[in-house]
C-alpha cells in the first residue's frame, strides 16, 4: 500500500473545526488503554480528568482561576510563534514578573496606598519584559538562539527566587519557609466572584486577547510579523525588519508572562512563594498551540487546559493517578493535535494496489 | 522498423490539473526531435513520464516495439534513456571523475580516459580532475551530458538546454548534438526557443495544454508559424522602444565593492551604473554570476555599512538605507523569485498587495484598511489581466506567469521612480512575456527608469536601451542596444573580453 499526501488547493474548514475533537477522541482511547495498563480505575480516571472539572461551582471557579495565567501568557507567546520567534521560557519571565511585583509589599508591609497594586501590575509586566529582552538583546546583537537562551533564563530566575525566599526576603515570622511576608490587602486583586477565588485577571486576560486579535488582525505592526513568520525573505524583500520582529515579540511575550507572575502573587498566593512557579509558562506553550495561535482559539484552549489541570488535579486524587500520567496525558493531546492539523492542508490518498 | 521510443494515449493528472492528455509520440533513432510548448504545456511532465520519474496514469510506452514500464529513472537508464536537467546535478564539492564514479561503473583511472576520448569525439572538453564547483556552467552541462553518454544511451533527453547558456556556447553544444546524431542517437530536444529548433531538429512535436498540437518538421515553416501553433494566436508583436528624451539621473552605483561571506555567493568588484528617467537599463549575463548580490544592493536587502555614497538614488546617499527606506523614496523591485520572496504563498493577493504597496494610504494610524487593500488589489487583478478567482485567493494558488503579473502590476501600480526587474519572464508564458515586456516600455516611455536584470538575451535586446555585462562580480561598461550586437554581448558574458 502506498500514501501519499496530497496538498490541498485552499485549507479544510471542517478539518480546522474537527481536529481538535479528533485529538480529544484519540486522547481518550489511548489514555483508557494506558491507565488500564497502570492497573488503575480507567472509568474513574477519565471521569476525574473530563468531567469533574466542570461538575460544581467551586471546581468551575478553579478552572477560571487557572485559566487567566495560561491565556494571558499563551497570547504573549503565540504572537511570537507566528513570527518565528520562538520564547520557551515563558515560566522565568512569569517568575522575575512575580518577583518585581512583590519588592513592593515586601519593602512596605504595612502599605495601604491605593497606587500599590497598579505599581505592582506595572513592575511585574516590566520586569517580564525586562527579562525578556535579554534574550531579544543577545539574539539581534549576536545571534544567539533565542529558544536556548530564553529556557536558561529560566533555570536562572529559579535560583534568583530561591535566593531571595531563602535569604533577604525570608518572612521573618514565617517559621523559616522558603516564603515572603504576607501582602497586605493594599497589594491584592480584588475578587471577580464571591465565595472563590477568581479575581478580576481572568478579565485582563479576557482584554488581552481582544488586543491581541486587533493587533493580529488588524494592525500593520502584526501583519510585518506574519509576514516574518510565514515568509522570511520575503519580509526582508518588503523590507520588514528580523530584529524589529524579535524585539516585538520577546518584549510581548515578556510582558504577558510578567503580567502573569504578578497576578499570581496579588492574587490566590497573597505572598511570593516557590509554588509561584508550577509550569505555566511551559504549558502556555501548548495552549497557544492548541489555540491554532488565534487569538480566539486561544481562549478556548486555555479553559480547556485549565480544566485538564484541575482534573490531573483531581485524578490523582480520585483514581490514584501518578503525577507523570497526567503530564503524559496531557502530552498525548498536544501530539495528536498536532499530528491532526496536518489534514487541514493536505490530504491523505491511499493507493491499496500500489498502481493506479 | 519500430520507432526507438513510441507513445500512445499517455495521460497524466496531478490533483485537478491535466498535465497530459493522450500524448501520441515516436522518436526514430539518428533524429533531434524537439518538444516544443509554452510553460505549463506539459513538456516537464511528459518527459518525467518518459525518463521514469513518474508514471503514467493511462496510455503505453512502446521501446524498440516492446511495451515496457517505467517505475523509476534506473529502469530508463537501463533501457538506455539518458535526461540532462535544466538544473543540474552534480555534486560540487567533487571532482568530474568522482561525481561520475557515482553511478557509472568502472575504476576512476578508465573513466578519466573514457571522458577525454568522449571529449575529443563530440567536442566536450572537460577536465576530468576539475572540481566541479570551478568550472563554468557551460563545463557543468558538458559534463552532465557525458555522464549520459558514458552510459552508452539510445535516447537522450535535453530539458531547456540553452537556457544557462551564452551564445557561443550554444553553437558548441549544437555541433556536439548533430555529431551525437550522426552516430545514429535519438535526441528530445526540449525548448520554447524557435529559432534554435529551426536550426537544430528535424522533427518538432508542439504541445498546447497538455495535449499535442502538431508533429511537423520545423525547417518547413517560419518562427512565425511554430509560435502560432504553440500559444494558439498570432505571435505578439515585438516592441522595440523609440528613442527619445532622457531625464535626469535617478539610480547610479560608483565603484560598489562587495565582499560575499556566503563561500558560494558572488562577490562584486568595483560596479559601477547609472540609469536616467525614460531608459531601460539591461544587465545581460547567466544567472550566478552576481545578479542575485547586485538585486539585492541595488533593492536595499543588503545595507553597505559604510561608503553610502556608493549608491546614489536621485542624487541622495542611500547605500547604508534598508529595503523599506529605499522604497519609501520611489524604488520598487520585482525579484527573480515570486514564491516566498514577492509574495507569501499561504497569504492572500490581497494581503500580498500590502507587502509593497502599504504606503499607499492602505494602512491608517497602524491599522490596515481592508476595504482599500482589497480595491487596491481588484485593480492590479484587472489592470494586469491577471487569472485568478479574486483578491483573497492564496497567492501560492496561482500559476507562476499569472502571479509575476501579479507582483509587476503591483509594482508598478506603485509608480515608482526607478524600477528594478529581476528576471521578469522566467517561467511565463509567450503571450504573457511579451505583455510584460510592452508594459516595461510603456512606463519607460512615460518617463520611469527602468534596470532589467535577465539571462534572455533576445528579451534585453527587444526592450533595453543599454546594457551592461555581468560576469564573476565584474560589471562590463554600458553599450547602446543600437550600436552592438549578440556577439559581442556574449563575448562580454564569457569574460573573454571584460
Amino acid at each position: 500500500m502506498k500514501i501519499t499526501f496530497e496538498r490541498r488547493a485552499a485549507l479544510s474548514r471542517r478539518v480546522l473545526f474537527a481536529a481538535p475533537l479528533i485529538a480529544l477522541g484519540l486522547t481518550m482511547l489511548t489514555s483508557l488503554i494506558l491507565f488500564a495498563a497502570l492497573g488503575k480505575p480507567a472509568g474513574q480516571a477519565l471521569y476525574s480528568l473530563l468531567l469533574e472539572p466542570f461538575v460544581g461551582w467551586y471546581n468551575i471557579s478553579e478552572v477560571l482561576l487557572k485559566m487567566g495565567p495560561l491565556m494571558l501568557i499563551a497570547q504573549g507567546l503565540a504572537i511570537g510563534f507566528r513570527a518565528n520567534v520562538f520564547n520557551i521560557g515563558a515560566e522565568g519571565q512569569l517568575i522575575i514578573g512575580a518577583l518585581c511585583a512583590s519588592a513592593l509589599p515586601v519593602y512596605f508591609p504595612e502599605g495601604s496606598s491605593p497606587l500599590m497594586l497598579p505599581a505592582m501590575i506595572a513592575l511585574g509586566a516590566v520586569g517580564g519584559a525586562a527579562w525578556a529582552a535579554i534574550a531579544a538583546g543577545l539574539r539581534v546583537r549576536f545571534n544567539a538562539n533565542e529558544i536556548l537562551v530564553t529556557l536558561m533564563l529560566t533555570l536562572i530566575a529559579t535560583q534568583v527566587l530561591n535566593y531571595l525566599l531563602l535569604g533577604p526576603w525570608k518572612d521573618p515570622h514565617g517559621f523559616n519557609f522558603p516564603q515572603s511576608v504576607i501582602f497586605p490587602d493594599a497589594a491584592l486583586l480584588p475578587i471577580l466572584l464571591s465565595g472563590t477565588r477568581v479575581n478580576i485577571s481572568v478579565l485582563a486576560a479576557l482584554l488581552v486577547s481582544a488586543l491581541a486579535y486587533v493587533m493580529m488582525r488588524h494592525r500593520f505592526s502584526g501583519y510585518q510579523l506574519l509576514v516574518g513568520g510565514l515568509a522570511p525573505r520575503a519580509a526582508r524583500y518588503a523590507g520588514f525588519t528580523e530584529a524589529r520582529a524579535v524585539w516585538v515579540s520577546l518584549l510581548l511575550g515578556g510582558l504577558m508572562a510578567g503580567l502573569a507572575g504578578a497576578c499570581e502573587v496579588a492574587g490566590p498566593l497573597g505572598q511570593l512563594q516557590r509554588s509561584v512557579s508550577t509550569g505555566y509558562g511551559y504549558s502556555a506553550i501548548i495552549v497557544a498551540y492548541l489555540g491554532g495561535l488565534n487569538p480566539l482559539g486561544i481562549v478556548v484552549s486555555a479553559f480547556l487546559m485549565a480544566a485538564l489541570f484541575i482534573g490531573g488535579d483531581n485524578a490523582m486524587v480520585s483514581a490514584d493517578l501518578p503525577v507523570a500520567a497526567v503530564f503524559v496525558f496531557q502530552g498525548l493531546l498536544l501530539v495528536f493535535y498536532l499530528g491532526s492539523l496536518t489534514f487541514i492542508r493536505h490530504r491523505v490518498i491511499l493507493n491499496w494496489a500500489g498502481r493506479a | 522498423m519500430a520507432p526507438l521510443l513510441q507513445l500512445s494515449g499517455v495521460s497524466k493528472r496531478y490533483g485537478g490539473v491535466q498535465a497530459n492528455a493522450g500524448i501520441d509520440l515516436s522518436v526514430d533513432a539518428g533524429s533531434i526531435h524537439a518538444i516544443l510548448g509554452e510553460n505549463g504545456a506539459g513538456k516537464s511532465t511528459l518527459m518525467k513520464l518518459i525518463y521514469g520519474v513518474e508514471r503514467p496514469d493511462e496510455g503505453q510506452v512502446l521501446w524498440q516495439g516492446q511495451a515496457v514500464t517505467l517505475s523509476s529513472p534506473s529502469d530508463a537508464r537501463r533501457l538506455g534513456i539518458g535526461m540532462v536537467f535544466q538544473h543540474f546535478s552534480l555534486f560540487e564539492t567533487l571532482s568530474v571523475v568522482q561525481n561520475m564514479a557515482l553511478i557509472v561503473p568502472g575504476s576512476k583511472g578508465e573513466l578519466a580516459t573514457r571522458i577525454r576520448d568522449l571529449g575529443a569525439a563530440f567536442g566536450l572538453s572537460v577536465d576530468p580532475q576539475a572540481m566541479v564547483h570551478a568550472l563554468s556552467v557551460g563545463e557543468r552541462q558538458r559534463v552532465e551530458i557525458i555522464r549520459c553518454l558514458l552510459l552508452n544511451p539510445a535516447l537522450l533527453i535535453l530539458d531547456e538546454p540553452t537556457s544557462v547558456l551564452p551564445p557561443q556556447s550554444v553553437a558548441l553544444l549544437f555541433d556536439t548534438l548533430r555529431a551525437l546524431r550522426a552516430k545514429g542517437m535519438a535526441i528530445l530536444f526540449i525548448s520554447h526557443k524557435l529559432e534554435e529548433i529551426r536550426e537544430l531538429c528535424d522533427t518538432a512535436t508542439i504541445l498546447r495544454q497538455g495535449r499535442v498540437m502538431a508533429r511537423l518538421d520545423p525547417r518547413q515553416g517560419t518562427a512565425h508559424d511554430l509560435a502560432t501553433l504553440m500559444i494558439g494566436r498570432p505571435m505578439p508583436p515585438p516592441v522595440h522602444p523609440t528613442p527619445h528624451g532622457l531625464g535626469e539621473e535617478r539610480l547610479a552605483l560608483s565603484n560598489l565593492n562587495f565582499a560575499n561571506d556566503d563561500p558560494f555567493g558572488v562577490s562584486l568588484k568595483d560596479v559601477s551604473l547609472a540609469v536616467r528617467g525614460g531608459e531601460i537599463l539591461g544587465i545581460a549575463g547567466i544567472s550566478g554570476n552576481g545578479q542575485q548580490e547586485l538585486a539585492a544592493l541595488i533593492s536595499g536587502e543588503i545595507a553597505l555599512t559604510s561608503n553610502a555614497k556608493a549608491v546614489t538614488f536621485m542624487g541622495q546617499p542611500v547605500g547604508d538605507l534598508g529595503a523599506a527606506a529605499r522604497r519609501h523614496r520611489g524604488l520598487a523591485f520585482v525579484p527573480e523569485d515570486r514564491l516566498g520572496r514577492g509574495a507569501v504563498p499561504d497569504m492572500s493577493l490581497a494581503d500580498n498587495a500590502l507587502l509593497t504597496a502599504h504606503g499607499r494610504g492602505l494602512v491608517k494610524n497602524g491599522f490596515i484598511n481592508r476595504k482599500l487593500e482589497r480595491a487596491f488589489t481588484a485593480d492590479c487583478i484587472a489592470r494586469f489581466d491577471v487569472r485568478t478567482s479574486g483578491p483573497q485567493a492564496e497567492a501560492g494558488s496561482l500559476s507562476g506567469g499569472n502571479l509575476q503579473k501579479f507582483i509587476m502590476g503591483r509594482e508598478m501600480m506603485l509608480d515608482p521612480k526607478v524600477l528594478l526587474v529581476a528576471q521578469p519572464t522566467w517561467g511565463v508564458d509567450i503571450g504573457a512575456a511579451a505583455d510584460i515586456r510592452q508594459r516595461l516600455v510603456a512606463m519607460r516611455n512615460a518617463g520611469a527608469a527602468i534596470v532589467v536584470i535577465s539571462e534572455e538575451i533576445d528579451e534585453l535586446f527587444e526592450i533595453c536601451d543599454r546594457l551592461q555585462v555581468l560576469h564573476k562580480g565584474h560589471l562590463s561598461p554600458s553599450v547602446d542596444v543600437a550600436a552592438t550586437s549578440v556577439e559581442q554581448i556574449g563575448t562580454y558574458m564569457i569574460g573573454a573580453a571584460a
